[in-house]
């Protein structure tokens, strides 16, 4: 029987067995949103196991698809099951999108892992609500840990990075000096950095300028309090080398979570966003409905709104 | 006025793209991927030398609704059948749709065997579109 047709409970119910296409038609739902996605969210929630999630981001063409592949083929040796959430933008233009991480993720299908492609879908906040969904049906379904990769552009990569443990950060050799270093942006949410394409030149002159900007963090006093420093590893995604060295310190960053407490102080704060976020939404909504049809009757535009705010939270 | 809850989104039909077995041509499917994206579709596409089993990992785990494979290596008819039997074999209600170079003689056999829709050389971005469609909602 088609799992098209199945009730959302019963669709949980085989996902949560293992039922990959059960699984699959579950983060479908997930991602359209509405009330199937929150049916969804309330019968995984008590399922989770607290599974590590690792966002991995970084520019188009960082490597990073071709790194999360390495290891998806590298944690099942270790007896992890992981699953991935692979982000690729949709056209702002027509909605469309063409999703190309599993080009670079190849042989892992059936080795237990769980690769899903995600399209951005334009709309405001839609990754913040299907981001965390997707993560919570994966960790209910004994995936873990649960890779979120995307490209580190715009409002994308903070929903992202805040919706993961741990936040892999890739850049290049020769992607910018000292000062691009320094700037504020992606940079500042790495907890683990990776130089990729480390077999080319000028890899060095990258970590130094990256171990020089980790020294002004600590100049600065803007060092996490806990002392920790996220460290710098090389990788060549291509021939796999550095992989393992770099999930080593994926788990080490966890470790230092639980250790500080950051673990759950950082889960806590991701609670917070998802349920401001699932409040956003539906005020949008709101919103949009309530301003549909206005036209100017003389009054200001800041009286309007002052009226229509005391109805929508009356 | 209360809040409202959300809207559930319109369902984006979600197509899988693959060229099967040893056939390196792939600039026809890589036009096909940007036809169905600028029609509104998402696209995952998976690239070159997939096998059966992979094609079915992929649908699964990315709820397809229709699977495109595009063939140019004259090996459509043992290729086809054996992509219609690992979909049966996984028990995946999903259309398949072949695109390439397909002699005319060999369409009806496709057909016969399963195949949902065929595009030809210089299929309009409309047919190409339009085929998905249709194969997408006979299946709905």
């Amino acid at each position: 029987m088609s799992v098209k047709r199945l009730s959302v409970p019963e669709l949980v119910g085989r996902a949560l067995e293992g039922n990959r296409r059960a699984i699959g038609r579950m983060l479908t739902l997930i991602e359209r949103g509405g009330e199937p996605a929150d049916e969804i969210t309330d019968l995984t929630h008590p399922a989770t196991n607290g599974a590590h999630v690792v966002g991995i981001t970084g520019a188009p063409g960082a490597g990073k698809s071709t790194l999360t592949g390495q290891l998806i083929r590298h944690l099942p040796t270790l007896g992890l099951k992981p699953a991935v959430l692979a982000v690729d933008p949709s056209s702002p233009l027509t909605g469309g999108a063409i999703l190309g991480d599993r080009v670079r993720m190849d042989d892992v299908a059936g080795d237990g892992g769980f690769i899903r492609s995600v399209a951005t879908r334009g709309h405001a906040g839609g990754l913040a609500l299907s981001v965390p969904g997707s993560v919570r049906a994966f960790d209910a379904c004994g995936f873990d840990p649960v890779l979120i990769e995307t490209v580190g552009v715009g409002q994308v990569e903070v929903d992202v990075a805040g919706a993961a443990d741990t936040t892999v950060v890739v850049v290049n050799p020769g992607w910018g000096d000292a000062v691009q270093a320094n700037k504020a942006g992606l940079l500042e949410v790495a907890d683990v950095f990776v130089i990729n394409k480390a077999d080319r030149d000028g890899a060095n002159d990258t970590r130094r300028d990256l171990e020089l900007m980790l020294d002004l963090s600590h100049v600065s006093g803007h060092e996490d309090g806990t002392g920790y420093r996220p460290p710098i590893l090389m990788t060549t995604a291509t021939d796999g080398s550095g992989v393992e060295a770099m999930w080593e310190a994926v788990t080490a960053h966890r470790t230092h979570l639980e250790a500080t407490g950051s673990l759950e102080r950082r889960r806590a704060a991701r609670f917070r966003y998802e349920v401001a976020s699932r409040l956003t939404t539906r005020m949008e909504r709101s919103i949009t409905r309530s301003v549909d049809g206005l036209t100017p009757d003389g009054r200001s535009p800041a009286t309007v709104a002052a009226d229509l705010a005391a109805d929508l939270l009356a | 006025m209360a809040i409202e809850s959300t809207d559930t989104e319109q369902p984006t039909i979600r197509v899988v793209l693959a060229k099967l077995g040893l056939d390196g041509h792939d600039r026809g499917i890589k036009v096909v991927a940007r036809i169905l994206r600028d029609a509104g579709m998402e696209v995952i596409y998976l690239g070159l030398r997939q096998t059966t089993a992979s094609i079915v990992a992929a649908a699964e785990e990315e709820d397809a609704d229709a699977i495109g494979l595009s063939m140019h290596n004259a090996g459509h008819l043992a290729l086809a059948p054996s992509m219609l039997a690992a979909l049966d074999d996984a028990d995946l209600d999903i259309p398949l749709i072949i695109g390439g170079i397909i002699p005319e003689a060999d369409i009806p056999v496709l057909e016969d065997a399963g195949v949902a829709a065929i595009l030809g050389p210089g299929a309009p971005a409309e047919e190409v579109v339009a085929a998905v469609r249709g194969a997408v909602a006979a299946r709905a």
